[in-house]
Order: structure tokens, then sequence, then C-alpha cells
């Protein structure tokens, strides 16, 4: 029976939360790993894309709950996805009308367009703060469980309760469904074998006849779905404040690049790594060790090996040891 | 000819710009610019050394200014009374411990073939390395921090002057620099921009979390000056008497005279560490870097180590943005870790580089003053902007106030602007390199 | 260096920029003038040429394929026969001269056009896409096509049993040989006019290259004109029913592929005696 409660607990407080946040990382992992395939450089705007992304969707939240529009027990954001998205599709065309296209022109090398991007990661991190606000903006209805801690007790008997987020669920559903339909469109459509093409050999790509303004734009608008998909689960499972998805670059790079930059496999399987490590590190395992341990071992302290501050520390030093034992990540990335 | 002119009028451009600010609003707004833009040219050259001589992209300029402010509560704040024997050997005890294990685990994967005992050993170095680290650290950290928990409740520093603290914070930087370069740069690519990225993260969260160390969020407040205080000064009869021959009042001038020595102090390290930049760009090493970075298999092939370059001019680079940060942390006589962000530690000083022009030390200089210059004064220049779009809107409606209350962002909207006309129109900065 | 926003001030940060196949194409402007000369169905003709503001590598130089013929270019090293046949491809600015494709002047077309007006081009290198499987880099070979292009899919199949074997294995992981005949198959998905092979037997062992040749003489049978760059002077004029031996930019000789292997001249300086 106690056996038992220890993966009740290790489900509750580590398997479920990290599961949420991997997935949140793979889709963000998965739009600086195309930029950085097909346009070829690390888009340090992404945060601030998903920000902006997350944004739209809270705005228009708010505007149809003032219409009286909801999505019954699922939260109304997820409605207003589609809408969010045609916005940052927009903005993302925009950008790169008025920004990138001049560097792609002019053959400009990448880092260059690294350097742009962190113009970009200005301007879009204070029109975030312009329109909506530093602060925390909160834009969660709907019902807010799936399975509560205290019906999961009564239902099966046991110590230890299981909480189940309906944010965590939406979370979950939502990447496996875009995942499975990104992959389908990179290896089975026309558009998404021209895109791995053009990633693969642009010259080549360009021989045969592939029109790489119209590779480089079908990516902007799979890394804009992307984005805003990552940015509302994220927003929706923890909140919504501009700061915090600039924050989210690091675990997102190292995502990518732990799976191997450039490879759309690697920044899921990177993502889950990530998100995995940072959970368990700075997870106090006293509540699972409780129900392991005999009474006289059990442990005084909480057992958390790292404080939750630290959860950048993990991400890095998880991608450096991945780096020093395979140089191309986890997934045979680009970068070599 | 024409680019000493050039030079000369962008400098002189700037000048006026703060100028104004000392006519139109106060001087000690202006002085405050001007030491603020030293220390930022400070930092901007630091990077030009990384970025414009070697090509190297570091993105933790926050990280190692941190470290900088860290030297300066270290160095000049007073020792906590008692707080060393009760558990400084026991943290310091503790950290050797901790470096020990690293260095251990080093070891055993140097000196024992591959295989999965030797992932074992190195796994088990560092497991048993970490339990006993925490160990020590954890009873001797919780007997710093219940020392007067509301004044102090951590070490202290070593109560020496504060002027100290800068080239220990370009020391501290230094080393921090030297761990990353040689992690990052020895690897079989270059990975350096996401280490120092991940890197800076890591700094600043100690900084905020181990308060037996810096007080954590609760900040450490009144490091010591340099200067005198405003206070002494004012109750100083013949500083008083010279303040009223020139027509200041006491108040005035000791906030002005405090500046002025804060300005001189800042503008002789940037002298300095110019005239030093300027050696080296002009030295056979420095040649060798720029020979380097124009052409690398051909320095490789001439049996230029390249890697040890890259090695040294990044801990250089980065030990210049450590006294920087200690810089500022003596000017602010305060270490906030709370106030250390990304986008205006980091992506800042890029676009004073950048916009100065990557490559020539003078461009830095040039950019640190004017990106300060714009970032002080975009705020005020946005409201009375905001102002004047919502004259017309009636009072007290909600897009106005929504206006007027978001003009403090447009600072960061009009960074990414210069940043991006910069690198269109005029991609080799105001002041290229030649 | 020239345009600032090529200055990378020598960055190899993996971890922010992908070093992996950035795009060197320059499509060149041409002449802007129109120039005269026989019929060949593909002619590079009095080509003047060089790379952007860079000196003239090629003076002068006419390079010509019949239709159902097999035309080599070779030389000794750095005599431009790369470069001449990427003139006639347009990847580099032409002074002077025309580039003909049956009767219709495209100097001023870019590669793409080009390809779409029906050249095939098989680079010397990265010429397929290593990480896609052997039947995708065909399929991209036949991107500009909008009708059915299974057949054209399986005269290439036939043409080269062996990728039929391989087709769903990735492209990169094959031997270089078989990576050749993919990056042939790639360029004849188009069903070209005229197939151009820089180099195709570089870096292949001598077995392997007389299996290329073989099938570039079978592919010359089902009547596609082919032009190739070739290092292997003597094995190269054998096959060939024209041949143009450049020298520093120039046309040195040309004439049948036995002619010039009959000529002493050539003999005794491009093919070693």
């Amino acid at each position: 029976m106690d056996f038992l409660n220890a993966i009740v607990a290790f489900a509750n407080f580590v398997f479920i939360p990290g599961v949420a946040y991997g997935s949140q990382l793979a889709l963000g992992a998965l739009g600086v790993t195309l930029v950085y395939g097909i346009l070829r450089f690390s888009n340090f705007a992404h945060g601030d894309t998903m920000a902006m992304g997350a944004m739209s969707a809270v705005l228009l939240t708010w505007l149809f709950q003032s219409w009286g529009i909801s999505f019954g027990p699922l939260p109304t954001a997820l409605l207003t996805l589609p809408f969010a998205i045609g916005f940052t599709i927009l903005l993302l065309l925009g950008t790169d009308r008025a920004v990138y296209k001049f560097y792609r022109t002019k053959k400009a090398k990448p880092v260059i367009l690294v350097i742009v991007s962190l113009g970009i990661t200005f301007i879009y991190n204070g029109l975030t703060r312009f329109i909506i606000g530093a602060d925390d903006q909160n834009f969660l209805d709907g019902e807010r469980f799936i399975i509560r801690a205290r019906d999961f007790k009564e239902m099966t008997g046991l110590r230890e309760g299981l909480a189940f987020k309906t944010t965590q669920g939406i979370t979950i559903v939502t990447a496996v469904i875009v995942v499975i339909l990104l992959f389908w469109f990179l290896n089975k459509t026309r558009s998404g074998k021209s895109m791995r093409a053009y990633s693969d050999n642009e010259d080549l790509a360009l021989l045969s006849g592939i029109n790489p303004e119209r590779v480089v734009m079908i990516t902007w608008m799979i890394v804009a779905g992307l984005a805003t998909i990552a940015g509302v689960l994220y927003g929706l499972d923890k909140s919504f404040k501009p700061f915090t998805y600039f924050q989210l670059l690091l675990p997102i790079f190292a995502s990518a690049i732990v799976g191997g930059l450039g490879n759309p496999i690697g920044a899921i399987a990177g993502g889950f790594v990530i998100a995995f490590s940072e959970v368990t590190i700075t997870y106090a395992w006293k509540k699972v060790l409780v129900y392991l341990m005999p009474d006289n071992l059990e442990p005084s302290g909480l057992v958390q090996l790292l404080s939750t501050d630290y959860k950048f520390a993990v991400s890095f030093v998880i991608l450096l040891i991945v780096l020093l034992v395979k140089p191309t990540g986890l997934f045979k990335g680009q970068a070599v | 000819m024409n680019d000493t002119m050039r030079t000369t009028m962008l400098f002189a451009g700037v000048a006026l710009l703060i100028a104004y600010v000392g006519f139109a609003q106060s001087w000690n707004s202006a002085l405050l610019i001007i030491a603020m833009g030293l220390i930022s040219s400070v930092m901007a050259l630091g990077v030009n050394l990384q970025w414009g001589f070697a090509g190297l992209f570091n993105v933790g300029i926050m990280g190692f200014v941190a470290l900088g402010g860290l030297a300066a509560v270290l160095i000049g704040m007073p020792p906590t009374e008692g707080a060393f024997s009760a558990g400084g050997w026991g943290v310091l005890s503790a950290l050797i411990l901790g470096a020990g294990t690293i260095f251990a685990a080093i070891f055993a994967v140097k000196k024992m073939t591959s295989g999965w005992l030797r992932t074992m050993t190195v796994i088990a170095i560092l497991v048993a390395g970490f339990f006993i680290f925490r160990a020590i650290l954890d009873p001797a950290v919780e007997r710093i921090e219940v020392i007067n928990p509301a004044q102090t409740g951590y070490l202290g520093g070593l109560g020496w002057p504060v002027l100290l603290a800068w080239p220990v914070g370009g020391l501290f930087a230094a080393g921090a620099a030297w761990i990353i370069g040689k992690t990052a740069l020895g690897l079989r690519s270059d990975y350096l921009a996401i280490a120092t990225l991940g890197i800076a993260e890591i700094i600043i969260a100690v900084l905020k979390n181990e308060d037996w160390l810096t007080r954590g969020v609760k900040n450490v407040i009144g490091v010591p000056r340099p200067v005198p205080y405003e206070i002494d000064l004012q109750n100083d009869p013949a500083f008083v008497e010279r303040a009223a021959n020139l027509g200041f009042t006491p108040v005035e001038a000791s906030t002005l005279w405090v500046k002025v020595l804060y300005i001189l102090l800042f503008g002789a390290v940037l002298l300095i560490l110019l005239w030093m930049a300027q050696r080296a760009l002009h030295s056979p090493w420095g040649r060798m870097l720029r020979a380097i970075r124009d052409n690398e298999v051909a320095a490789e092939a001439m049996g230029k180590d390249v890697t040890a370059r890259h090695l040294q001019v990044f801990v250089l680079g980065s030990a210049i943005c450590g006294i920087a940060g200690a810089m500022m942390t003596t000017m602010d006589s305060q270490l906030t870790p709370g106030t250390y962000q990304p986008l205006r530690f980091t992506f800042l000083v890029w676009v004073m580089v950048i916009v100065g022009g990557s490559g020539n030390n003078l461009g830095s200089v040039l950019g640190g003053f004017l990106i300060w210059f714009l970032w002080v004064q975009v705020e005020p220049m946005g409201l009375w902007l905001m102002n004047l779009i919502t004259s017309g809107m009636a009072e007290g409606s909600a897009l106005k106030d929504h206006l007027i209350d978001s003009a403090a962002h447009m600072r960061l909207l009009t960074m990414g602007l210069v940043l991006l006309l910069v690198l269109r129109f005029s991609p080799r900065g105001l002041i290229p390199e030649k | 260096m020239s345009n600032p926003y090529q200055d990378d001030r020598g960055n190899k940060d993996a971890s922010i920029t992908n070093p992996k196949g950035q795009g060197t194409l320059t499509p060149s402007p041409g002449t802007r003038q129109a120039m005269d000369t026989a019929k060949a169905f593909l002619v590079g003709d009095s080509m003047t040429a060089g790379y952007g503001n860079g000196p003239d590598i090629l003076h002068d130089c006419t390079i010509a394929v019949d239709e159902g013929e097999i035309a080599v270019i070779v030389g000794p090293n750095g005599a431009g026969k790369s470069t001449g046949m990427k003139a006639i491809f347009g990847m580099l600015d032409m002074r002077q001269g025309s580039v003909r494709l049956d009767g219709d002047d495209i100097t001023g077309l870019s590669p793409q056009d080009r390809v779409a007006k029906g050249m095939g081009f098989v680079p010397q290198t990265s010429n397929i896409f290593t990480s896609m499987t052997v039947e995708e880099n065909l399929e991209m070979g036949a991107f500009i096509r909008t009708d059915d292009f299974s057949d054209t899919m399986a005269q290439v199949y036939d043409l080269f049993p062996i990728l039929k074997e391989k087709r769903l294995q990735a492209a990169g992981e094959l031997s270089g040989g078989q990576r050749q005949q993919v990056a042939v198959g790639r360029a004849l998905m188009t069903q070209p006019k005229v197939l151009m092979l820089d180099e195709p037997t570089a870096g292949v062992s001598p077995i392997v290259m007389d299996e290329l040749f073989d099938r570039i003489i079978e592919v010359a049978r089902t009547g596609i004109p082919i032009l190739m760059v070739e290092q292997n002077a003597r094995q190269a004029l054998e096959i060939a029913d024209k041949g143009y031996v450049l020298v520093q930019g120039r046309n040195a000789y040309s004439g049948t592929g036995k002619e010039l292997l009959a000529d002493e001249e050539v003999r005794k300086s491009f093919l070693g005696g």
C-alpha cells in the first residue's frame, strides 16, 4: 500500500507536472529548431514571440468573456487560439517582410541575423509591455481540475491524493496533436519535404526549383503557430507574465541544443529531458520517500537537492553534459 | 582626417545632448548620465574586445557585471560580527570540498578508460560529493543566517577600501569567464553563446538565493563609498563657503560634487582601459587576433593556437565587464540581485557595441554614452509624446490613462528600433572599424 | 570585406548559428547584350566572366553541345573548367558573350529559371539532400513538375537499379558512387533538355568510375545531351562526341573526342604522353 502511495505522490508532484512542462518546452524548442534549420540562426526573439501570441490570446479571451462566450468546462483561451495564431502569423510575416528579408537578399551571415533578432526581442518585449503591461494576467477559466486530490482519495482510499489539472491535460493532449500534425506535414507533404530539402541544402533546393521565399513563409507560419500554442499553454498552466516568457529562452534553447539543433525529434526529446531534470532535481522528495523508507530512516529534511530557483542551473548542467558526451546532441543535429 | 572629423562631431553631438539635459532638466541628471555613460562605455569596451576583435558572442554580460557587484560587497562591506566564526569555516570547507569533488570527477574521467565502470565512478563521486557538500554547507549557512537577519544575516565583507573591489571584480569575472570559456570553447564546436546565457542566469540565481553571501533579495545596502558623503560635505564649513561663493546651496553643491568625483574616478578607469585596448589592438597580439578573425583556417595552419587566443580575449573582455559591475555597485552603494535583467545588462550593452561600431574602441565609448542617454531620456520623451497624442482625448478616458502609463515601456521599443535602423543603414556602426 | 552583412568576425558559435547548408548561389545579372553564333542545342558563346567584382576568369570562351551528344570540358587544374560550366548555368557574372538553349537566349536568367527552362545541373559537391531518403531526393528533383512524375521515377530506377533497392534509405548513408547516381537521378527528374555534370567521378574509385561512365552513356542514349567537366581527361574523351580543352580560361583545343585523343600536342600536355 505504501508503495502505491509513493507512486501516486510521484505522479502528482513530479511526473504530471514534468510531462506538462516538457510539452511546453518541446513546443517552444520546435519553433527554435525550425528557425535554426531553415533560416540558420538562433532566434532570440522566440520567447517574446510566445509572449506576443499568448498576449493576443489573453486579450481575445477577455473580449470573448465580455461577449459571454465560453468553452464550457474548457478555458475560453482555447477557443481564441485560431485567432491568436492568425495574429502571430501576421506579426511574424510582417517582421520578416520588414526586417529579415532584407538580410536574406544581402546573403547576410547567420550571426548578423542573431543580432537582428536581439533587436526584434527588444521591440516585441516593449510592445507586449506597452499593450498589456508587465504584470501577471489571469485568463484561465472553466473547470480547474480533471481529477481533484480529494476525489481521488475517496475513489481509491489511498492516503495520497492525485490532482490532475485541466491545463495539464490540455497541454499534453494539444502537444501530442500538434506534434503529430507537424511531423505529418514535414514528412508527408510536398511543402514539408521542400522545407526539409531547403534546410538540408539550400543551393540544391534552389536548383530543384524550390522557392526559398515560400519555404521561409511557411516556416514563419508554423513557428507562429507553435509559439502561440506553447505560449498559451504555458500561460494557462502557470500564469501570463511577459518577463517569464523571456526567461523561458534558456530552457528552450537548452532543449533544442540537447536534442540536436535543427532536428525536430531532438527538440521534443530535449524538452522532456530538460523538464524532467529540472523538476526532479528541484523537487522536495520527502513526500515520496516517506512512503518508501522504513519509519526509523524517514528523512528529516525536505530532501530537495536544489532550491527551485536553481532550475536554470539544472538545464545548463544537463546541456553541458550532453554536449561533452555527444557534441551534436541526443539526436543528430545540424550543428556539428 | 575626414574620419577624425566625423568622430569628433559625433562625440560633440552626444556632449550637446547631455548638456541639453543639464540646462533643460537638471545638472544632477546630466552628471548621472555621464557617470553611467562612463560605466556603460567600460562594459561596451569589454564586449567589443570579445565581439569586435575575436567574433565571440557573449550573451552573459549580466553575470560578469553582477560578479563585479559581488566583489564590491565582499571587499567594501564590514565583516559581520561573529558570522565567520559561526559558519565561515563551514562554508569555506564546503566550497573547497565541492571544488574538490568536481576535480576528482574530472580526474576520474581523464585517468580511467571509458566504459560503464568510469561512468559509475564519476556519478558516485559527484553524488557522494554533493551530499557531503550539502551536509557541511547547510548547517553553516543556517548559523550565519540567524545572526541579526534583519540587518545582516550574511558573512559580510572584508571592510577594505572599496576601490580595491574594482580590480577584484575584474578578477572574479575573469575566473568565471575562464571556467566557461575552457568548457564551451573546448567543445568540438563553439557553444559560447548558450554557455554564457546559462551561466549569467546561474550567477544571478546564486546571488539571489545564497543569503549568507549577498543577503539575497534582501539586498546589501550602504556599501562604503570611495568619495565623501553629501551630509559630511554639508557639515563642512569650508565646503559650504566655497559652494556659496559659486552660487550653490550646500545641498545642491554636495550632490553635484559627489557625482563629479565619481565621474573623475570612472573617467580615469575608462581612459586607462581605452588606452590599453588601443595598445592591444595595435600590438602583435591584436594583429594575431584579427588574423584569426579574418581567416581562422589560415591562422591555424600557421600554427596559431586559436582556442587559446579566444580564451584569452574572452577572459579579458569579461574582466572588464566585471570592473564595470564593481564600479556600478560602488556608485549605487547597494547590491540588489533582483534588478539584474538580461535586457538591461546584456542586450543593452550589445546595442551599444553595434551602434557604436563593432571592432572600434572609440565607437564603443560613443555607443555607451549615446545609448545610455537614450535609455534614460526616452522615458520622459515618451511621456511627452504620449501627452501630445492624448491631448485631444477626454480626461480620464481609459485609453488615455493606458497610453500615459505605458510610456515607460517605450524605451525597450526604442532600443530595438535604434539597433535595427543602425544594422540596416549603417551596418558597421556609427564609427566603423578601419 | 566588401559586404558588411557577410562580416561575421569569424564567429563560429554553433549554438546560435547554423553552419550547414546555407546557400552560396548568387544569380548572374547577364550582359544585357545579345550575340549571334552558329546553331548548337546549348551554347555558352564567347563568354568572358568572373565572380562578383573580381577579375575575369573566362576569356572569350565558347562551349557548345549538340543534340544527342556528350561534350566534355577538360584541362589542367585551375583552367576554369568548372567556372565555364557555372557561367553557362548562370552562377557568375558574365561580362560578355551569351548563353543560348535551344535557340533561346537565356543569358539573363537566374539558375532556377534555367532549371525551369530545361537545364539539369549536378554540382560537384553537396549534390544530394543527405538527410532525405533516395526517393525523397528524386521527388525534390521533380519539385517544379505539376504532372505525374512516377514514370520518370521508374525510368531513373531502371537506369540506376541500385537506387530502387535503397530508395527508403537516407541518401547520406550511401557510398560515393551511389550518391553520384542519386545526384544524377535527381537532376533527371525534371526531364531536362540538357544535363550538365560537374566532375561526376570526383573522389570515386576507378571501378566505380567506369560504372558511372557507363551509366552516363546510357543516359545520353535516352536522347539527353550531356555537358560535363572531367578531371579524368582520357576516359572522358573516350566517351565524348566533342571535347574542349581549356587553358587559363581560354579555348585551347577543341574537336571530337577521338581527334583530341589523337592530337600530339594535347596528349603531351594534358594526357601524360
